[in-house]
């Protein structure tokens, strides 16, 4: 008969605490890990959905693949209250200025995912109304390849993002190379 | 079907006399090549027809024949379908690039509202009569008619992609 | 428009007393994007402006440059919920072009796929018009149902959603043993799924306080703007492309037609959950009576070759090579061929100049042809009504800018 806690121990996951320093009632450790821990389990996304991309995502959010489990339960559809911006299908010129103002719109901390082919470099749609890539106009942390990718695809994209996030410096988006690259893109 | 294009053929010679420049069958659709000018009366006269009544716009769209002579050069393609005796019928008009106006035909059919924009934005084909003829699909201010043959497909300003990789 | 034009088309309606929202091209509920500039008196939709063209990824373009059988991946994209019919009514039209006689056992399995892709579109349509009523439980019980069919898409060609199914000439492999099991299995399940889903909807009353009366649109203003499919049977006019000119063996199955009366949101929500029904009675039926026999047409100028044989005999090498580079023989001509979609009338209109590629494809998008009727629907009506009537609508981004 098994008792709570090997049941807890064999089918529950908890999340692994950071190293540090362990003692009779306190933890010490680096101010970075315990906010990238807390972070990273808990991304809110904003899904910005405009073709076949966006239904596989639906399949990802739904029962049998469920992101919520990762923590992404909440889906913000509210630029200012995401953290994930995650780009799923076609980007035409003519809404390039729409994805731009949505990431401006975006409090740091923010990262940018790109789903799918057409995302990440205009994917089949070479032509004169594509734009061939988010990443001529936003910087993009995280590209999942695919046409459109399987919802395991969409979930290892998520995964490092989460591993992105989990290992940044707290003082990254204050720092110079941040400023120049998003200068790149013509933002300040 | 061939009886159905002569019998068509005929009442719209009787009507409209050399307005019709020709009729035949092409696969399982009587065609008539017909003027301009006329192409909403044509309409009209076939939305109350005896035989069929051509009720039903299935589409419109534009083509673009360079190789023609200058006069036929610019094509505009209208299906119509009779939904009660089944009966569908094509109807083309030509036009050239110095007169590309063609008479719209939204005033019958609301429908061809938005066809004749997509036409226009395409093409370039101006629908006279049309309440709103501005560009639909691609940006307003588009200096150019993309579909027209003369116009690549790609956007010679992306810089990722190498043409001579791609075999272009 | 310039600005100052707009600024002074904005001070026109304030001065009137309505203000301007901008249903945004991003927007949780448009499940889409297309953009809506709204002119309101408080709640009350006095006008509309849409804007469209914001997926513009130039079908008819593209479609001038490749081969006539890379054409079939770009036919996936347009309505992407429900690929296979796109694909088939693609290769319907190479088909009446070229003459080519399929036979029945491949005309049977292409039957069985695209019900399942209608299943599966009105699925998602109803689901989602569930959600935007506030019922989330419908959309998670249902798309489970969806799972099930992209794996019995997966087991007969391999991918999930842009399915790329078939070839000209028939199919390129039959069905094996495991997508049979997963189809059988998929026949009994989804019946339960959808009696379980209709006890959450149907007669459930806020569902049908909000649904009834939302965006109705006449059966004459339906049939003058060109609306086909389950928007225009919900407005009461029985028109079904598989029935008129029936094609791929639909004259062989028995099956019903649901017509709506006033062709609001709830008659088109019940027209969609009927035609589910339909659409499983006419799979049991196809699987019934498949004939044996085999799955493409004798054309080896445009079916490639088995493998074995392009491996071991010289003129199926020919043939694939031929093939392979897009340089099989189409006459010049021009054919129109249509098929019924999840929305309706999607018409293929093909021009051949003899060439390697199209001359000219005219896409008839049926969600192009009935958006414009939206203006319409929603005038006069609350800003709630509106997002209803257009989730209700069915209206796929992918097909609606092409």
């Amino acid at each position: 008969m098994s008792t709570e806690k090997d049941i807890i121990e064999t089918n529950v996951n908890i999340t692994k605490a950071p190293e540090g320093i362990e003692g009779a009632g306190f933890f010490a450790t680096s101010l970075d890990q315990v906010v990238g821990l807390a972070r990273k389990n808990s991304i809110w996304p904003l899904p910005f959905a405009t073709s076949c991309c966006g239904i596989e995502f639906m399949a990802t959010m739904a029962s049998h693949y469920d992101l919520a489990r990762f923590g992404s339960e909440r889906l913000s559809f509210s630029p200012r209250q995401a953290d994930l911006l995650m780009v799923m299908g076609t980007i035409s010129k003519k809404l390039a200025p729409v994805v731009k103002q949505v990431y401006l719109q975006m409090a740091e901390p923010r990262w940018v995912l790109a789903m799918g082919a057409c995302a990440s470099s205009g994917g089949i749609f070479d032509t004169y109304s594509v734009l061939q890539g988010i990443d001529r106009i936003i910087p993009v942390d995280v590209y999942v390849s695919g046409c459109p990718p399987r919802p395991e695809q969409v979930i290892d994209g998520i995964l490092r993002v989460q591993e992105l996030v989990g290992k940044e410096s707290l003082r990254r988006r204050n720092s110079p190379e941040y400023t120049e690259l998003l200068a790149s893109y013509g933002i300040e | 079907m061939e009886n159905v294009t002569q019998e068509i053929g005929k009442e719209l010679q009787d009507k409209f006399g050399d307005a019709i420049v020709s009729q035949s069958l092409i696969i399982d659709f009587p065609t008539f090549v017909v003027k301009k000018e006329k192409i909403l009366d044509i309409m009209n006269f076939l939305y109350d027809f005896e035989l069929y009544k051509f009720q039903f716009l299935t589409s419109l769209c534009g083509v673009h024949f360079p190789d023609n002579v200058k006069e036929e050069e610019y094509s505009v393609v209208y299906q119509l379908h009779d939904l009660v005796r089944n009966q569908r019928i094509r109807l083309k008009v030509f036009t050239s690039e110095s007169q590309i106006q063609v008479p719209s035909v939204t005033s019958l059919f609301s429908t061809a509202n938005w066809l004749e924009r997509e036409t226009f934005d395409f093409f370039g084909i101006q629908f006279t009569g049309h309440p709103n003829l501005v560009k639909i699909l691609n940006m307003e201010d588009q200096p150019y008619f993309p579909m027209r043959k003369q116009y690549p497909l790609e956007d010679g300003t992306r810089e990722d992609k190498d043409d001579s990789k791609f075999g272009r | 428009m310039n600005t100052t034009d707009l600024e002074k088309k904005r001070a026109e309606i304030e001065k009137q007393g309505y203000s301007i929202l901008n249903l945004g091209p991003t927007h949780p509920a448009t499940h889409g994007i297309f953009q809506n500039i709204l002119t309101m008196d408080g709640d009350i939709i006095i006008d509309a402006v849409p804007t469209v063209g914001y997926i513009h990824r130039a079908f008819e373009k593209l479609a001038e440059r490749r081969a006539y059988y890379q054409i079939t991946t770009i036919t996936d994209r347009m309505n992407y919920c429900s690929s296979p019919i796109n694909n088939f009514g693609w290769h319907m039209t190479m088909e009446k072009l070229l003459g080519i006689e399929v036979p029945k056992r491949a005309q049977y399995l292409r039957v069985i796929l695209m019900e399942l892709a209608r299943i599966a579109d009105h699925l998602i349509c109803n689901s989602v018009i569930g959600v935007d009523t506030g019922a989330l439980s419908g959309f998670l019980y249902v798309f489970q149902e969806r799972e099930k069919v992209y794996e019995i898409y997966e087991e007969i060609c391999g991918a999930r959603l842009t399915t790329n199914l078939g070839r000209i000439g028939g199919l390129e492999r039959d069905f094996p043993k495991k997508a049979w099991d997963k189809i059988h299995a998929f026949i009994e399940s989804l019946p339960k799924a959808l009696d379980e889903f209709e006890t959450l909807l149907s007669r459930n009353r806020i569902f049908m306080d909000r649904t009834i009366g939302a965006g109705p649109i006449s059966a004459e203003r339906a049939l003058n703007y060109g609306f086909t499919g389950p928007n225009l049977r919900a407005a009461g006019v029985d028109y079904d492309v598989r029935v008129a000119t029936p094609y791929s063996s639909y004259e062989d199955f028995d099956f019903q037609i649901p017509v709506g009366v006033n062709g609001d949101t709830y008659d088109r929500f019940m027209v969609r959950q009927e035609e589910m029904h339909q659409s499983l009675s006419i799979i049991k039926q196809a699987i019934a009576k498949l004939p044996e026999g085999p799955i493409h047409a004798d054309v080896p100028d445009i079916y490639l070759p088995p493998k074995e044989e392009v491996y071991n005999n010289m003129e199926a090498l020919i043939y694939q090579f031929k093939i392979v580079m897009g340089e099989s023989n189409v006459p010049a001509g021009e054919v129109y061929h249509s098929v019924e979609g999840g929305n309706g009338e999607l018409g293929f209109y093909l021009i051949s100049d003899g060439g390697r590629t199209p001359f000219r494809l005219s896409l008839r998008r049926p969600c192009f042809i009935y958006y414009q009727a939206y203006t319409e629907m929603i005038k006069g009506a609350m800003l709630s009504d509106a997002i209803l009537t257009l989730s209700s609508l069915n209206v796929i981004a992918g097909e609606l800018d092409a």
